[in-house]
C-alpha cells in the first residue's frame, strides 16, 4: 500500500516501508558475503607469489616475444584436424539431437510417459558434462586421437541442439498442424509439412551457433589427448616453449574470428 | 449427405460443449452455424472431422459413421472433408503451391510428398483451383507474403484440392475487413454450388450469414435453438440465441464501424501522401 492514508494530502512512494527495509537488508547481506569471501580468499592465497605477479607476467611475455613464426608450419595439420573435429562432431551431434528433440517435445512425443522422460534425461545428461570431460572419458575408452574428439564434441552438442530444438518445437503454431492434420495427412507428412517449416530457421541458426562454439571448444580438447591443435599447445606448454605458445594463441584467435564471420554470414543468408 | 445424430461433447474439465445436437445437411446445402462465443460452434465442426473427439452420438457422412473410425480409416475419411480456418492456418513458410498441394497429403505416399513430386493430375487441379480463386500470379510466393484475403483464398483452394464431400468452415471472415469478408463468403458459397458440395459455416456475423447461406442453425449452450431459412431469423429468434440486445442498434453500429474504417483509411492515405 504505497499510497499514504491521508486522503486530502496523498503521498506516494515506490516501495512500502517494509519493502525499503528489505532492500537495505539485501544490500547489507551482500556486504557481509563480500567480507566473508575476502577472508576465505586471503586464507588460501600465498601473498608472496601475488606480490611477485607483475614481474612473473612480464617475464612470461618477454619469453613469448617474438613469436617463433617458423613454428607455423607444424600447425597447419593439427589446425585442419581441429576444424574437422568441430564440423564432424557438430554434424554427428545434430543428427542424433533431431530425433531426440521430437521425442522430448510435448506436442510431438510418441509417448509422454516413457520416451519423453528418457529423451529429456539424455539431453540433460549431455548438457551437464563439459566437452573436455567427455574427451577425458573417451580418450580413456577409445584411446587418444581425433575420433575421441569428434565423439566428445558430438555428445556435448546433442544436449545443446536437442534442448533448443525441442523448445522451439513446443512453441510452434498448433493451428497450422491442425490444418494439415485435417487434410488426412499421416504422422510423417504432418512433421514434414506442418512442423519442419516452422522450426527450420531456428534449427539452422542453432546448428551454426553450435558449430561456432565447437570450433572454440575443439581447440582445447587436445590438452587431454583428443587430437587437434590443443595437443601442440600442451606440448609447447610442457616444454616451456613460450614463443611457440604465442604462435598457437595467434592461430586459435584467428580461427575463431574466421569461424564467427562465416557463421554470421551463413545465418544471415539462410534465415 | 451429412447426418449428425444426438452429438455430445464433454471436455475433461466437465464442460458440456454439445448436448445432443442433431441435424442433417443435404447435398449442395450451405448451412450457417451461428451462436454466441462458447456455444459450441467450433467444437461441433471439429467433432465432425475428429480434430476434437466427440463423447457421444453419431456422425454419418454418406452413410459412413465417422465416430467409429481410427488410424488409417480416420485419415481416409478426413481427406474427404475440407476445412477452412479463421486465421487461415496456412503453413506460413511454404509456398502457395505447396499449401494447396498439402490438400493431397491424404492421397499420396510419404516419399512423394517429401520430395514434392505430386502426380501431374494433382498439380493440374491445383493450378485450376488457384485460377478459380484468382491467385494464378502468386503460385510461387510464400504464404506469409500474401494479404489476409489472399491467404483465405489459398485456404479455400487447399480445402477444394482434397476433392471434398463436405466443407467445414470455421469463422472464415473473422480476420478480414467487411469488403473482403463478403468476397470470401461469396466465393465459398459459389464453389459449393458449383460442386454440389454441402458446407457448414461457423459465423459470428449474422447479417453476412443471412446474405449468403441457404439455412441457418442457431446454437446456444451446446443445443440447437433455431433451424430454418435465413428469412425466419427474426429479432425474437436472435434474442433467444444470443440473449437480450437491441438488434437494430447493433446493425446500425456495424454500419458506423464500416464508416469509421473507411474514414481511418482515407486519413492514413492522406498521411502517407504527405510523407511522400
Amino acid at each position: 500500500m504505497p499510497i499514504g492514508p491521508d486522503a486530502a494530502d496523498k503521498t506516494w512512494s515506490k516501495h512500502t516501508r517494509r519493502g525499503e527495509w528489505m532492500i537495505w537488508g539485501g544490500w547489507f547481506a551482500l556486504a557481509v558475503v563480500f567480507v566473508l569471501s575476502w577472508q576465505v580468499m586471503n586464507e588460501r592465497t600465498i601473498w608472496a607469489f601475488v606480490e611477485d605477479a607483475p614481474r612473473q607476467g612480464a617475464d612470461l611475455l618477454s619469453r613469448s616475444w617474438p613469436p617463433r613464426w617458423d613454428y607455423l608450419g607444424n600447425l597447419w595439420q593439427p589446425l585442419w584436424d581441429t576444424l574437422n573435429m568441430a564440423t564432424l562432431g557438430t554434424l554427428l551431434g545434430t543428427a542424433m539431437a533431431v530425433p531426440l528433440a521430437f521425442m522430448a517435445a510435448r506436442n510431438t512425443s510418441p509417448s509422454l510417459l516413457f520416451l519423453r522422460p528418457v529423451a529429456l534425461f539424455i539431453i540433460v545428461a549431455s548438457r551437464s558434462i563439459n566437452s573436455l570431460i567427455w574427451a577425458l572419458l573417451l580418450v580413456a575408452i577409445i584411446g587418444p586421437g581425433i575420433l575421441a574428439g569428434i565423439i566428445a564434441i558430438a555428445l556435448r552438442s546433442i544436449g545443446f541442439v536437442g534442448k533448443l530444438l525441442y523448445e522451439s518445437i513446443e512453441e510452434i503454431d498448433e493451428t497450422q498442424v491442425e490444418a494439415v492434420r485435417a487434410t488426412g495427412a499421416g504422422q510423417l507428412q504432418l512433421i514434414d509439412y506442418a512442423i519442419v517449416p516452422q522450426v527450420l530457421p531456428a534449427f539452422v541458426g542453432m546448428t551454426i551457433f553450435r558449430w561456432d562454439i565447437n570450433i572454440r571448444e575443439s581447440t582445447i580438447l587436445g590438452l587431454v589427448g583428443a587430437g587437434g591443435i590443443g595437443l601442440q599447445l600442451q606440448g609447447s606448454l610442457n616444454t616451456l616453449a613460450w614463443s611457440q605458445v604465442s604462435v598457437i594463441f595467434a592461430v586459435i584467435l584467428l580461427t575463431v574470428i574466421v569461424a564467427e564471420w562465416v557463421s554470421s554470414k551463413v545465418r544471415r543468408a539462410i534465415i | 449427405m451429412l447426418e449428425v445424430d444426438s452429438l455430445e461433447k464433454r471436455y475433461k474439465t466437465g464442460d458440456m460443449a454439445l448436448r445432443g445436437v442433431s441435424f442433417t445437411v443435404a447435398k449442395g446445402q450451405v448451412v450457417g452455424l451461428i451462436g454466441p462465443s462458447g456455444a459450441g460452434k467450433s467444437s461441433l465442426i471439429r467433432c465432425i472431422n475428429r480434430l476434437v473427439e466427440p463423447t457421444g452420438g453419431a456422425i454419418r457422412l454418406n452413410g459412413l459413421d465417422l465416430t467409429k473410425l481410427s488410424g488409417g480409416n480416420l485419415r481416409q475419411a478426413r481427406r474427404r472433408i475440407g476445412m477452412i480456418f479463421q486465421e487461415y492456418a496456412l503453413v506460413e513458410r511454404l509456398t502457395v503451391m505447396e499449401n494447396v498441394l498439402s490438400g493431397r497429403l491424404g492421397y499420396v505416399p510419404f516419399w512423394r510428398s517429401f520430395f514434392r513430386r505430386f502426380p501431374q493430375a494433382d498439380v493440374d487441379k491445383a493450378f485450376q483451383l488457384l485460377d478459380r480463386v484468382g491467385l494464378q500470379d502468386h503460385v510461387d510466393k510464400r504464404a506469409d507474403a500474401l494479404s489476409g484475403g489472399q491467404r483465405q483464398r489459398v485456404g479455400i483452394a487447399r480445402a477444394l484440392e482434397q476433392d471434398p464431400e463436405l466443407l467445414l468452415v470455421d469463422e472464415p471472415t473473422a480476420s478480414l475487413d467487411p469488403k473482403t469478408s463478403r468476397q470470401i463468403m461469396r466465393l465459398i458459397c459459389e464453389v459449393c454450388r458449383e460442386r454440389d458440395l454441402p458446407a457448414i459455416i461457423n459465423i459470428h456475423d449474422v447479417v453476412l450469414a443471412q446474405m449468403f447461406v441457404d439455412r441457418i442453425i442457431g446454437l446456444r449452450a451446446g443445443a440447437v435453438v433455431f433451424d430454418g431459412p435465413p428469412t425466419d431469423l427474426t429479432d425474437t429468434v436472435l434474442t433467444e440465441i444470443y440473449g437480450e440486445e437491441d438488434w437494430h442498434a447493433m446493425r446500425k453500429t456495424r454500419e458506423e464501424d464500416a464508416a469509421d474504417e473507411s474514414e481511418t483509411k482515407a486519413f492514413e492515405a492522406e498521411r502517407l501522401a504527405e510523407l511522400v
